[in-house]
């Protein structure tokens, strides 16, 4: 399979099932479109139609040879081979690696698109993790994780800084317990910077790889749909904290994420205060919300967003080519040493690899699907009670979603949020639509991005 | 090829060999939560 699309003056072609990436002139460009269902002779004579005699019979022919050439490599209309490694795949023992430990259900802002209802998940009790779970969680990770080192573990919430604390005795206790057990655990946290202080400052450099700070971007924007629990906004609060603790991050990993709703599809302008306030490790997300709500996306603005898209990815070239190391998550793309296959068709593990704890040792697939009973799976210290649900989570990939099967963008989002799919369709086998083309949109502009400091870094 | 430039190679399909030792990071533990992006992240191997 072949996707091939416009962008930016680039004419880029995409070979689904290898993972080549070919930027090509209007000639190739037309020859591919054409070569599936045309052979050279019949190529011929649709280009010389459309192009009068721009074209010599000494090009077309040379461009088709060119062509076939990448065909013949396997780099151009390679078969798609994965389908088979999937029945292996479903037989596999999947252990678990990675937790999302809901240290608080609570929390000290009152965001209005808060999937976690400010820490309540759908009716759940505010409270706090106590260490002794935490401790648990940790022992159960190492438990059932086999041979994997590699552990990881979100601090999460609500806002996780109101149980400071307990993570950082749960911190002690995993250093303690990764040399006895042989493994490497490595701490995550999602905060609000609404608590950041020298003291955690201090501690998140030393201890948390990753640092997830919470920032819609432009004051009015951020301040609309994160205000503090008596309605103020946060902006003015969190955004010296922010800059302070980056500050101080030296290379360690962080990200200012935001979300973006109906309210500022010209989130490229967040993008750009973000960048303006020296933050180089930025993402924003698009809001997942029924349309009941007047800041969900919908349909219609699909168009607006995939032009917004298009103006971000322009402003970061322009950035890049000033020297500036900005990176965009969704941007991201290794073209060269990215995932496997194996995980390109797994997608994000929820419910097998992945699993969320609350504060009192429960298990579910995910942290969105916290408080959503049926997808109880058991707790920290039973162990999972429900092994047909985890199970359904195992077969669930990209061969087993149709809307995914002859996606140009599957290998990259790996089947799509589970939650996300849920939420709209009310099975995990389903896709969230509005989602997928905002992936496809993404994927593109990631490429299109490659292709053009390609070029610049040709010209230097 | 004059008329096309090759960004990358890569086949996929040489990763079925050597892949699937599951040491990667986690996709939400990144920076999403809210989506799902797996094509952004590394392989631990490298």
């Amino acid at each position: 399979m072949v996707h091939q699309y416009k962008n930016n003056g680039y004419n880029i072609v995409l070979d689904v099932c290898s993972g080549s990436v070919h930027v090509v002139d209007e000639l190739v460009y037309d020859m591919i479109a054409l070569y599936e269902d045309h052979d050279l002779e019949a190529m011929k004579a649709a280009i010389i139609e459309k192009y009068n005699d721009a074209y010599s019979d000494e090009d077309i022919t040379e461009a088709y040879d060119d062509i076939r050439e990448l065909v013949d490599s396997g780099q151009l209309f390679t078969e798609d081979v994965y389908k088979d490694v999937i029945i292996d795949f479903k037989k596999r023992k999947t252990v678990v690696k990675a937790l999302c430990l809901h240290v608080a259900h609570d929390c000290n802002l009152a965001c209005k698109y808060c999937f976690a209802d400010e820490g309540e998940y759908h009716g759940q009790k505010r409270e706090l993790m106590s260490l002794e779970v935490g401790k648990r969680a940790l022992d159960f990770l190492i438990e059932n994780s086999g041979n994997r080192v590699n552990l990881e573990v979100d601090f999460f919430g609500g806002e996780p800084l109101m149980n400071f604390e307990v993570v950082k005795e749960i911190v002690a206790y995993g250093r303690k317990r990764e040399k006895e057990a042989g493994k490497n655990f490595r701490f995550t946290l999602t905060t609000n910077g609404m608590l950041l202080n020298d003291e955690v400052t201090e501690f998140c450099n030393r201890e948390i790889s990753n640092v997830v700070l919470s920032l819609d971007g432009r004051k009015e924007i951020n301040d609309m749909m994160r205000p503090s629990r008596n309605g103020k906004g946060s902006y003015d609060i969190i955004v010296p904290k922010f800059q302070d603790f980056v500050s101080k991050r030296g290379d360690k990993s962080y990200y200012v994420r935001g979300t973006f709703t109906r309210n500022n599809l010209d989130f490229t302008e967040d993008f750009k205060l973000m960048a303006d306030l020296g933050f180089k490790e930025i993402s924003i997300e698009p809001v997942v919300t029924p349309d009941s709500n007047a800041y969900a996306i919908r349909e219609e603005d699909i168009d607006r967003i995939c032009e917004e898209y298009d103006k971000l990815a322009l402003d970061i070239i322009e950035r890049r080519k000033r020297g500036e190391k900005i990176t965009f998550f969704h941007y991201m793309l290794d073209l060269n040493g990215g995932p496997c296959v194996y995980k390109r068709l797994s997608g994000c593990g929820s419910g097998t690899e992945y699993l969320a704890v609350t504060p009192t040792g429960e298990l579910y697939p995910c942290h969105q699907f916290v408080g959503t009973e049926d997808f109880k799976l058991g707790d920290i210290f039973n162990g999972i009670q429900k092994t047909e649900l985890v199970e359904e989570f195992k077969l669930c990939n990209v061969y087993a979603k149709d809307k995914c099967k002859d996606c140009f963008a599957r290998f990259y989002c790996s089947g799509g949020c589970a939650a996300n799919s849920y939420q709209f369709h009310g099975t995990i086998l389903d896709a969230y639509d509005i989602g997928c083309k905002l992936q496809q949109k993404r994927v593109e502009c990631a490429i299109m991005i490659k292709a053009a400091m390609a070029d610049f870094d040709e010209g230097e | 090829m004059k008329r096309i430039k090759t960004l990358t190679q890569k086949t996929l399909k040489s990763t079925v060999v050597k892949g699937g030792c599951g040491e990667c990071q986690t996709s939400c533990q990144s920076a999403c939560k809210t989506s799902c992006t797996v094509g952004n992240q590394s392989c631990e191997q490298k």
